[in-house]
């Protein structure tokens, strides 16, 4: 029974292989010439402003927790899905019926993700030329350094 | 015999991501209105050259090992490690991008698996095919995330937050409508999905084969998988996370070197790969069309139809490549067409219409299956004995 799977572990190991060996391989051929400008993160020329590792914006958060619960809704399908078509009848009928009532439960629930506007983008980061109509023109607003700094 | 196996389906991907890179280079180029590459590779011999049919005159491979030459080059450009970055998942990132577009192969038959094939084809036939790619296919946005958070460059971080946010949104859809067809099939084999196939379309036409994309309820589900594949593989119109006018190059900006062409490599593989599990799922695997000729041979007598029974089955591992590589030009022909979505595009997209559309799909399968007359419920030929007496003996 395991030993079908056993191939599966061999792709996998011939597949890190060959990542392994890509990866270090122009590591390890390469030229090394380190300077300091060289090895600053990439910000399009300018000297780099702080660092990246900071808050990211809670919409990435809140689609993955809806992922989550999506997804386990699917998985709670599969193993009825495999068995569904060579059974009775009534068996079929019955989780037929159960089915569609927990398809409804789902789709209520992606119609209430989509209404609360979880989905929804924010305006500032997609600009709907509707929404610029009555907007008032953008100001910029140029941030002292010594703050930036204290700030992160 | 598993390591045989292995070797094979490895040694086909990594032969043909360059051919495949080539081919995107010269399609889009012709889709453009230019060359592309055509030049590298023309060996021109000298007039003193001791052949003579040779001599003085110009070989050409339509710079069909451009990919090659840039593969070495950047084998041997200097690897930047810029000096921020979280160093461990900095270098594991790239390796986790490439792995899963490998690891995909191992459940999908190339070839019938019968007689000779047989032992060459499905690396491994577990009865968890289906989830199988799901789960492996899933891996990729792992790949892209700690790309994106270990580089420490803030696009970089953008691009792998995007790359997360676009992978799990149309992950769903994609187990959706992927869904659906384990019902019709009744198994998470895919050496099964493939078999119920080859039964009479809609369970009525016997010399046809039953494409799940001909059915109406797979056809809904191949559209909607389609799309969710071009999403999983970060290829226009949604390569948002490397979106390279906002994001500079998104997830694999800080990349130089082979680093980068891991990524690179990663994404024509789980193209290719990718291909390959839509031609199994909803275009019959390795047949070459969607007629049975051996039903057509028992039918009218004709040797014809045996002989393209017999080609069908010997040709199995070309036209499986074949309609890979068909998935592949579409892949291209979509990138030359479609302008790039903007991100809450792209989230409506995926929530609102893939979402919404897919799961009445599954419904729809499903009410289709209960009733006795139904594509689904015949869709491997000979009605089930009697579903009635089963379903009085049990109430």
């Amino acid at each position: 029974m395991f030993g079908e799977y056993l191939p599966i572990l061999m792709m996998m190991g011939v597949a890190a292989v060959i990542c392994t060996v890509m990866v270090l391989g122009s590591y390890i051929l390469g030229p090394k010439r380190v300077t300091k400008y060289k090895s600053s993160p990439y910000e399009c020329g300018v000297a780099p402003l702080g660092d990246a590792f900071e808050r990211v914006p809670i919409k990435f958060y809140l689609v993955a927790i809806l992922f989550v619960l999506f997804d386990i809704e699917v998985v709670f399908l599969w193993s009825w899905l495999t068995v569904f078509k060579d059974s009775p009848l009534d068996f079929k009928i019955f989780t037929g019926v159960a089915l569609l009532i927990y398809m409804i439960l789902w789709i209520i629930g992606d119609a209430y993700v989509i209404k609360v506007g979880a989905i929804e983008w924010d305006e500032s980061t997609s600009l709907a030329p509707e929404k610029l109509i009555d907007s008032k023109p953008i100001t910029v607003n140029t941030p002292a350094v010594p703050q930036t700094i204290e700030a992160q | 015999m598993g390591l045989i196996r292995v070797i094979f389906v490895v040694g086909a991907v990594l032969a043909l991501v360059p051919p495949l890179i080539w081919w995107e280079r010269r399609l889009l180029s012709w889709m453009q209105d230019r060359i592309g590459p055509n030049r590298s590779g023309t060996i021109t011999f000298p007039d003193n050259f001791p052949l003579k049919g040779l001599a003085g005159k110009k070989v050409r491979t339509f710079g069909l090992i451009q990919p090659l030459l840039d593969g070495v080059k950047l084998f041997f450009k200097e690897d930047i490690t810029p000096s921020d970055v979280d160093r461990k998942l900095y270098f594991i990132a790239p390796a986790i991008a490439l792995f899963p577009a490998f690891a995909l192969g191992a459940t999908l038959p190339w070839g019938p698996t019968t007689g000779l094939y047989g032992i060459l084809t499905p690396i491994a036939d577990v009865e968890i095919g289906v989830l199988y790619v799901l789960a492996i296919s899933s891996l990729g946005a792992y790949g892209l995330v700690l790309a994106g958070y270990a580089s420490n460059n803030k696009y970089s971080l953008m691009g792998g937050l995007r790359a997360s946010a676009q992978l799990i949104s149309y992950e769903l859809a994609m187990a959706m409508s992927v869904a659906a067809i384990v019902m019709a099939v009744g198994s998470m084999k895919l050496t099964n999905v493939v078999a119920i196939q080859e039964g009479p379309l809609w369970g009525a036409v016997p010399w046809a084969q039953n494409w799940f994309i001909l059915t109406p309820f797979g056809f809904i589900s191949a559209v909607i998988f389609l799309i969710a594949l071009v999403a999983e593989t970060n290829r226009a119109p949604f390569d948002l996370p490397e979106a390279e006018n906002e994001l500079i190059a998104g997830y694999h900006t800080e990349y130089s070197s082979m680093k980068f062409a891991v990524f690179f490599m990663g994404e024509y593989a789980a193209m290719f790969v990718f291909s390959g599990v839509f031609a199994t799922l909803f275009l019959g695997g390795y047949n070459i069309l969607p007629v049975n000729w051996m039903a057509l041979h028992e039918a009218t007598g004709a040797g014809i139809f045996k002989f393209l029974s017999n080609a069908n089955y010997w040709l199995a591992p070309l036209v499986f490549l074949g309609k890979c590589f068909a998935g592949i030009t579409f892949f291209i022909w979509l990138r030359a067409t479609l302008p790039r979505l903007r991100y809450d595009q792209l989230m409506n997209l995926g929530w609102k219409s893939l979402l919404p559309s897919a799961s009445p799909t599954l419904s729809s399968s499903d009410s289709g299956s209960s009733a006795p007359n139904s594509t689904e419920s015949l869709a491997d030929g000979p009605p089930q004995s009697e579903p009635w007496s089963s379903a009085t003996s049990s109430t």
